[in-house]
């Protein structure tokens, strides 16, 4: 089967059954997007399937379809998307290995919708675990991710 | 792209020796170490004749290597910045370099929040004999005094003339000159400091933020296997039979070995069991999952964690082995006009660091390395050493960032796992840890019970303070027969109780261990301050006394505690009593700092729910105070949170700031985790019946404010942790008047 990760099509031949996670991680050998839990309760394999957060610890690869995938990798080619930003610019990351999963999950909510609410985040991250705690850094970053991304759409 | 990450990992992890055309400065300086109380029985010694590396390029680059292991506390940033301050480098030509398990670093664990107070002086000296060699180098050419000239922004300035000369065109000069001695070396005062104190964002940022960052799960090496291995649900029991030769049939499946059993003292051994290699991850996974194994019986087995509970406190409710006494405790409560008394019960915990351990191995016929996330690759590389029988020499231990550490990852057995597997595979071999493996087969965060019980006088004033802890030690997993709460456990919140009364009895009551038993961040502080904090509250509460003023009033006047005088000895975290007092004065300022930033004073007149407490843990001073709502289905959330740290002098503030925010966080998680054995296996197995605290438990923000001290450094990594637990448990108690003395706090509490 062929799937596109990062706008780069590739060839799979293995067990259908293989979750997502381990064709970007152990095929591949792009170790951005992390294992932590294989059961999408922690939200560290977050990817987008056609923009949408996805776990990949729990996407069979028979499930991806045409649909395209983007990794940490591939949210932006320098580091730029404003989340990105706004994650260096609050200091969020403490060990940083759950921070993968939290931009890909606070960048599909951001790149949809600004500006955000408390409430918001809170329902939209809450699949997201940081043992570190770095939640309340969190919540400061995603804001201001949206504000920026809603000036750049005003001018 | 796959190239590039793999090219990526081999740049990070290959490059071992440095080719620095330029010097290196090996720098024998003062013994920075004590030997820790704390692990006394652990297998390895932090007595290593220190050294600290910094080396030159000829082009004048500075390589700068981080002996500490990074696990989210900005160690990598905050070691280089504490040598920058003398060194006077600029940070754009300076690289850091992990460095590999080696004793000539001096102390490598990265545990006890030890990395900057125990390196703040010997790296401001590193930093120093550095600058130093760099300006007499110049002033030989300039032919002026050494001592006029300093370091800034990578040159050599003559602060006289103004002359300026960069760091490239003296590193050849420098290199020849002999390391000054430690008493040629003039150390800035404080009010020239421009590094230390300022919040240097860290050098990890890029790395973190963009995929790139590679930790031990992430490690890759040519034609490398997957292994994950099926451990014994009980501990020490073996393997009876197994359907290994199916499996070795399986897809991708290219071994399946045997793992040698365990048997106490656990140690940092591997647990023994089933390993599963395959080509990749899912593969090995699913093969273990297809292994049907027969385990022989252990006498663990009979571990079940509700008996357990009931004779944790049935035995805290009998008299114990005193181990601090002060006055008359019995006669105290003889005269006593009342007498209050509560048991509180603390279950295992998990460190579950969201990394689960993971290691990578290479081994030949007469060498290993390994690449692992590890908090102590000196002991890794002990561990390798001794399980494939090699000289310590022939040991690489490469350290990768780590995805969270808590204490899971001081105990290097996944190494071992990896080395042995490796060897046995004769070729790389990663063993990955999966989140179960980790809930079930870890190093648990001690269970407890605790009795306290006080005694008033006609003015309510406290007369009497007794105290009894009972769990199974951190000292069974080195020897079986430890059943008593070790005193390097006691001195984590209970022999050091600070509060002024004359008769105060602490005690200690045996408990055997049925499970590893490991330390994890801020380790027997976590429940003590649970009782102990909980326990003030409430008897506030009975008084009808506000709590903030009845905890002041307990911890009594402005003085150090004076051990002596109870006949007991405390150790201090290792550190001396003279450079580190038990200072009530500095308790106290954070309990008045706290309460002030959560207006405390004005709670009740506007409608707002807060819990207090206070601790000192590792020679800091922390006092949190957490606000709670509870909507009328028994939910509770934090909507805000406050803390105060005293950690004497702060290398980076927006480090200790980020370390109180998470440390407290993890506090919060400590109040509703919770593991328990039925028949000696760990009931609970991922994150969603182990409740860690997500998003909505968490406070929606966090004031903190870290105090201006010029006293020595402090911990900063584990003293945000105990307060939390008991400042929930207390808001609960004021929101709802429902009193949690038994961990864990339901999220729900109409259910409790």
């Amino acid at each position: 089967m062929k799937v596109t990760i990062n706008q780069q099509e590739f060839d799979y031949q293995g067990d259908p059954s293989m979750p997502l996670l381990w064709f970007i991680r152990d095929e591949l050998k792009m170790t951005g997007t992390k294992y932590s839990c294989g059961m999408a309760l922690c939200g560290a394999c977050t990817v987008h399937l056609n923009g949408e957060p996805t776990r990949s610890c729990q996407l069979p690869m028979a499930a991806i379809g045409d649909k395209p995938i983007t990794t940490i990798e591939g949210l932006s080619e320098d580091g730029s998307h404003p989340v990105q930003q706004a994650w260096r610019e609050h200091n969020v990351p403490q060990c940083g290995y759950c921070q993968s999963g939290q931009m890909m999950q606070a960048a599909a909510l951001v790149d949809k919708q600004q500006p955000v609410t408390d409430e918001q985040i809170e329902s939209h991250m809450a699949g997201n675990i940081c043992r570190c705690g770095t939640y309340p850094r969190i919540r400061a970053a995603v804001k201001s991710a949206a504000e920026s991304i809603a000036v750049k759409v005003t001018k | 792209m796959s190239d590039s990450t793999v090219s990526q990992s081999r740049r990070t992890f290959l490059k071992r020796s440095v080719t620095a055309t330029g010097f290196t400065l090996g720098l024998a300086l003062l013994p920075a170490t004590r030997p820790q109380a704390m692990f006394a029985n652990a297998p390895e010694s932090d007595s290593f004749a220190p050294n600290v590396f910094i080396s030159f390029a000829e082009d004048g680059k500075v390589e700068i290597t981080c002996h500490r292991s990074e696990m989210g506390q900005q160690v990598r940033t905050s070691i280089p910045q504490i040598m920058m301050e003398e060194l006077g480098a600029d940070w754009q030509h300076v690289t850091i370099k992990q460095a590999t398990g080696d004793a000539k670093y001096g102390d490598q664990n990265t545990d006890g929040s030890r990395s900057v107070r125990r390196n703040f002086k010997r790296l401001r000296e590193a930093g120093a004999s550095a600058a130093l060699m760099l300006c007499t180098a110049a002033a030989k050419g300039w032919q002026v005094d050494p001592y006029e000239c300093e370091t800034q922004s990578h040159f050599i300035v003559h602060k006289p003339s103004g002359r300026k000369v960069a760091f490239a065109d003296v590193v050849a000069v420098a290199a020849k000159l002999p390391v000054p001695k430690p008493s040629d070396l003039k150390l800035k005062s404080r009010d020239k400091w421009t590094q230390i104190g300022k919040a240097v964002p860290s050098v990890d940022l890029t790395g973190m933020t963009t995929g790139t960052a590679v930790y031990g799960q992430d490690v890759v090496m040519d034609n490398m296997l997957y292994a994950v291995i099926q451990r014994p649900p009980v501990l020490f029991s073996s393997v009876k039979s197994s359907n290994q030769a199916e499996v070795k049939k399986m897809a991708g499946v290219v071994d399946v070995i045997d793992m040698p059993a365990a048997s106490a003292p656990a140690l940092f051994n591997p647990l023994g069991g089933i390993a599963v290699l395959a080509t990749n991850t899912w593969l090995a996974w699913q093969a273990c999952n297809a292994l049907k194994t027969e385990w022989q019986t252990s006498e663990h087995a009979s571990y079940n964690s509700d008996d357990y509970q009931q004779a944790l406190l049935d035995n805290a409710a009998k008299p114990g082995e005193v181990i601090r006494k002060l006055g008359n405790f019995e006669q105290a409560t003889a005269d006593a006009a009342r007498v209050v008394d509560a048991s509180y019960y603390a279950p295992h915990l998990a460190q579950a660091p969201m990394e689960p351990p993971a290691a990578t191995a290479v081994v030949t016929d007469d060498s290993a390395e390994i690449w692992a996330c590890v908090q102590s690759p000196q002991t890794a590389r002990q561990q390798v050493a001794g399980a494939l029988k090699l000289p310590l020499e022939n040991v690489t231990i490469n350290v990768t960032l780590l995805g969270g550490g808590f204490g899971r990852k001081a105990k290097p057995d996944f190494a071992v796992e990896a080395a042995l597997l490796a060897r046995q595979a004769g070729r790389p071999v990663k063993v990955v840890w999966r989140r179960e493996d980790d809930i079930k087969h870890g190093y648990f965060h001690s269970v407890s019970g605790q009795r306290l019980t006080a005694t008033l006088d006609e003015n309510n004033h406290v007369t009497g303070w007794y105290h009894k802890t009972v769990f199974p030690p951190i000292s069974s997993t080195f020897n079986p027969a430890a059943n008593k709460p070790s005193d390097g456990e006691l001195d984590l919140g209970h022999r050091d109780t600070p509060f002024d009364v004359p008769n105060l009895q602490l005690e200690r009551g045996e408990a055997n261990a049925h499970v590893r038993i490991g330390w994890m961040r801020s380790v027997a502080n976590v429940y003590h301050a649970f009782a102990k904090e909980s326990f003030v509250a409430e008897l506030a509460h009975q008084t009808k006394v506000d709590h903030k003023d009845f905890l002041l009033q307990l911890i009594g006047k402005d003085r150090h505690i004076d051990f002596a005088a109870s006949n007991t000895q405390y150790g201090n975290y290792g550190d001396d009593l003279n450079d580190y007092p038990v200072d009530t004065a500095r308790l106290k300022n954070v309990i008045n700092k706290v309460t002030n930033m959560a207006d405390w004073d004005k709670r009740e007149s506007q409608g707002r729910y807060l819990g207090l407490a206070a601790h000192r843990s590792f020679l800091s001073y922390t006092a949190a105070v957490i606000e709670v709502k509870v909507n009328n289905r028994g939910e509770w959330t934090i909507p805000k949170a406050y803390i105060a740290i005293d950690a004497g002098i702060v290398v980076n503030p927006d480090h200790v700031k980020a370390q109180c925010e998470g440390g407290l966080i993890y506090g919060i998680s400590c109040a509703i985790g919770q593991l328990t054995a039925l028949n000696g296996e760990i009931t609970q197995s991922n994150f969603h019946d182990y409740l860690v605290a997500r998003m909505p438990q968490t406070p929606v923000s966090i004031d903190v404010e870290i105090i201006e001290t010029a006293a020595l450094p402090g911990g900063v990594g584990e003293p945000p942790t105990p307060p939390a637990a008991p400042a929930l448990a207390n808001a609960l108690f004021a929101a709802t008047g429902q009193r949690f003395r038994n961990l864990p706090i339901p999220l729900n509490i109409k259910t409790a």
